[in-house]
């Protein structure tokens, strides 16, 4: 089966992104596919590469580039969303790209499930 | 090759645009106020987005999410744009199924005469049995 | 339908909400997560409201939210625990899911 994602909330403020990842992980771990996550709202900011989370904590943008590389996720942050809350190319992290709502639209019609995870 | 790729356009390129024909039914949940947060602003400008990809779209408006279309908005004292009028244009995106939950609003003291927009209002059975044909929820 | 709620019954009334609306469809099923756990205690105030919806609908919590937060021994009965796996399975299972936010 296929998973779409959506995230709407940020970095260690809430759950969400957390919750998200670890579905992520058993999703593919029992043979689905995840084609893309997508993050809007204050979820933008799971792409940022300035976050430095202290070391004995997860670090929470680099454990989703790093699954996206393993597993192929297409990891798209909205260009509205993020424009907003100055995340741009420059602080991009690593695994991420900058597209339009439509991306989360055309998600939503090829996967099989969509999944929101927010506040 | 084709259009360029702008937030207008959604970030899709419409000539390589999939044209399968899918249509799936996208139902967008609103349970918050306007203006408090910012996901009022925001899931209108998905629900706009959603238009040019002839899906079968409604919007839900329950809990304070009925606040979103309460007419008489004026935020020019609070500085924050007025997007109220927005809702109004959605039918001219063919976007008309907006469903409004009977026991919000009459929990909050509201009736249909108190909203901008032509809308249906349901009870929580009516509204139950359209979520759960959905294809596709998304909240905010 | 699959409603998912994340939020404690004690700070926010989404899971009112969303039992307002999924407990009149048949098949329905509730899944607490993250702080939603919270409304699986035994003993609180919205037992009576769980016990309720148990008869009408199925209800799941996600196991590693409640250990976390140390609700391990104080779950209603009838309120099945899930893992990321299990979550997984029933969002494929049900053929649409809601995230209640």
């Amino acid at each position: 089966m296929k998973f779409a994602i959506m995230i709407n909330e940020g970095v260690y403020q809430h759950q969400s992104t957390d919750s998200a990842y670890q579905f992520v992980k058993a999703a593919i771990e029992k043979g689905h596919e995840v084609p893309r996550v997508f993050f809007y709202h204050d979820g933008v900011y799971n792409a940022s590469s300035l976050t430095d989370p202290p070391k004995d904590d997860r670090n929470i943008v680099m454990r989703w580039a790093k699954l996206a590389k393993e597993h192929n996720i297409d990891m798209v942050v909205c260009v509205a969303a993020a424009l907003r809350r100055g995340i741009k190319e420059e602080n991009l992290a690593e695994g991420f790209r900058i597209s339009g709502l439509g991306q989360l639209v055309e998600a939503g019609i090829q996967a099989d499930r969509l999944v929101v995870f927010g506040d | 090759m084709g259009k360029e790729m702008t937030e207008s356009t959604g970030g899709i390129d419409f000539e390589d645009e999939d044209a399968s024909g899918v249509i799936k039914k996208f139902m967008f949940v609103n349970r918050k106020a306007p203006y408090g947060t910012i996901y009022a602003l925001e899931s209108l400008e998905v629900v706009l987005i959603s238009a040019a990809f002839d899906q079968d779209v409604s919007l839900t408006f329950m809990d304070d999410g009925v606040y979103q279309i309460v007419k008489g908005q004026h935020t020019k004292a609070i500085d924050v744009k007025n997007f109220s009028p927005t809702y109004r244009a959605l039918e001219g995106y063919d976007i008309e199924k907006l469903y409004v939950e009977k026991e919000s609003l009459e929990q909050r003291g509201l009736t249909e005469a108190d909203l901008l927009v032509d809308v249906q209002v349901m009870s929580s059975a009516e509204i139950a049995k359209i979520m759960s044909e959905q294809d596709v929820v998304i909240s905010f | 339908m699959l409603h998912i709620v994340n939020k404690s019954p004690f700070e926010n009334r989404t899971l009112d909400s969303c039992l307002r609306v999924a407990l009149n469809e048949p098949g329905a099923a509730l899944l607490l997560i993250e702080d939603a756990v919270y409304a699986a205690s035994k003993s609180g105030s919205f037992e009576s409201a769980m016990k309720d919806a148990l008869g009408k609908v199925k209800v799941y919590a996600l196991w590693p939210d409640i250990e976390a937060r140390g609700m391990q021994d104080r779950v209603i009965e009838g309120i099945k625990m899930v893992d990321y796996g299990g979550f997984v399975d029933l969002v494929a299972e049900h053929s649409n899911c809601q995230s209640w936010l």
